[in-house]
C-alpha cells in the first residue's frame, strides 16, 4: 500500500473535492480527455497502419513519422494533462480500481513497445524507408502499438463502472488485483 | 403517430431490451464506439490537417486524403454499427436530450460535407490553398462537434 497514502493525501485537497463535485469542469475536462483521443490514437493509428503497410504504402515512413507524430505528441500531452486532473479529482477510488490498474500496465507496455522501436528497430530505417511492406519486426511493433492503445481505450472506458469497486462485495481475486483494504471494507 | 411514439416502438425492439436487460453489453459496445472514434478522428485530423497545410505537405492532398479514405469509412461504419445499438437502447432519454439532437443534426451536415463537398474537391485537384484550408477548418468544427456533443449526451 505503499502508494495508497498518496492518493489519500490527494483526496484531502479542497481542490480535489472541488472538481470531482464540480458541474461543469469535470465534464469538461473528461470531454477533453475523451476528443483527445482522436488526436493521440488517431494519429498514432494513422502511423502504425503506415508501418504495417495498410496506408500510405508510397510515402517513407520517415516522412510520415515527422509529419504526423508531432501531432500525436501534442494528443498525448492533452491525455496526459486531463488525465491527471481525472484522478486527481477521485483519487482513492481510481488508485483502486482495477481497470485503471490493467490500464496503467497497459500504457507502460506501450511506453516500452515504443522506446524498443525507436531506440533499436528504427536504427536500421534506411534500409525499409520507403519499402511499402517494411519488415515483420517494424509491423510487430505498430500491431503491438495497436492492440496495447485499443485496450487502454476499453479499459479506460470502463473505470466509470463500479462491478469490480472495493465497496461491493467482491470474490479474493478483485480483493486482491484491486489492494483493497480489508478493514475499510467490514467497517461499510 | 408522433415522433415521440416512433421513438417508443424504436427503444422497444428486442436490441435495445438485449442490451439494457445486459450488465456488459451498453459498456461493452460503448468502448468499441470510443475505438471507432479515435479512428474516425485519426482520419479526419490527417486530412483537414493537410488540407490547412499543418502535415504531410511534401505529399498531394488528393493522396492523403484517398490513403485515409478507406479508414474514414471503415471507422463510420464501426460508429454506426455501435451508435445505433446504443440509441435503440435508450431512445426515450435521447428524443429529451438536447446534445443528442445537436450531434445527430451535425452528424448529417458532416457526412454530407465530407462526401459531397470536401473529398470532390480535394480529389478534383485544382481548388486554391485558401479553399482548401477553409473546408480543411469547416470538416474540423463539424465533427468535433459532434464528438464533443456526443460525449455530453451522458452528462445531460
Amino acid at each position: 500500500m505503499s502508494l495508497r497514502w498518496f492518493a489519500d493525501w490527494l483526496d484531502t485537497h479542497a481542490w480535489s473535492t472541488a472538481l470531482h463535485e464540480s458541474l461543469y469542469m469535470y465534464p469538461y475536462i473528461e470531454t477533453t480527455h475523451v476528443l483527445g483521443l482522436t488526436l493521440f490514437v488517431g494519429t498514432l493509428a494513422i502511423v502504425d497502419l503506415r508501418m504495417l503497410g495498410y496506408a500510405y504504402r508510397t510515402t517513407p515512413i520517415s516522412t510520415i513519422s515527422q509529419s504526423v507524430l508531432p501531432w500525436t505528441v501534442i494528443g498525448f500531452v492533452i491525455m496526459f494533462t486531463t488525465g491527471l486532473l481525472l484522478f486527481y479529482a477521485i483519487p482513492v477510488r481510481t488508485y483502486h480500481s482495477v481497470w485503471f490498474r490493467i490500464k496503467v500496465i497497459m500504457i507502460v507496455l506501450a511506453a516500452i513497445n515504443a522506446a524498443h522501436y525507436h531506440y533499436r528497430i528504427s536504427k536500421n530505417r534506411i534500409l525499409w524507408d520507403t519499402s511499402p511492406k517494411p519488415p515483420r519486426s517494424v509491423r510487430m511493433t505498430a500491431a503491438a502499438s495497436l492492440f496495447l492503445w485499443v485496450v487502454v481505450i476499453f479499459t479506460g472506458r470502463m473505470i466509470a463502472y463500479n462491478w469490480f469497486d472495493c465497496d461491493r462485495p467482491q470474490p479474493d481475486w478483485v480483493i486482491t488485483i484491486a489492494g483493497c483494504v480489508l478493514d475499510e471494507v467490514a467497517s461499510l | 403517430m408522433t415522433l415521440l411514439d416512433v421513438f417508443q416502438r424504436l427503444e422497444e425492439m428486442w436490441i435495445g431490451e438485449a442490451i439494457r436487460t445486459s450488465y456488459w453489453l451498453f459498456p461493452f459496445i460503448e468502448a468499441i464506439h470510443l475505438v471507432g472514434l479515435a479512428l474516425l478522428g485519426g482520419t479526419v485530423i490527417v486530412v483537414d490537417l493537410r488540407l490547412l497545410g499543418l502535415t504531410l505537405r511534401s505529399r498531394p492532398a488528393n493522396q492523403v486524403l484517398l490513403n485515409a479514405r478507406p479508414y474514414f469509412v471503415l471507422a463510420l461504419l464501426t460508429m454506426f454499427a455501435t451508435g445505433v445499438p446504443l440509441a435503440l437502447s435508450e431512445m426515450i432519454k435521447l428524443y429529451y436530450n438536447f446534445s443528442w439532437w445537436v450531434k445527430i443534426s451535425t452528424l448529417g451536415i458532416a457526412i454530407l460535407f465530407t462526401f459531397f463537398v470536401r473529398n470532390p474537391i480535394v480529389l478534383r485537384d485544382n481548388a486554391s490553398s485558401v479553399t482548401l484550408a477553409f473546408i480543411g477548418l469547416v470538416s474540423l468544427v463539424l465533427w468535433f462537434t459532434v464528438a464533443g456533443a456526443g460525449r455530453w449526451i451522458g452528462f445531460s
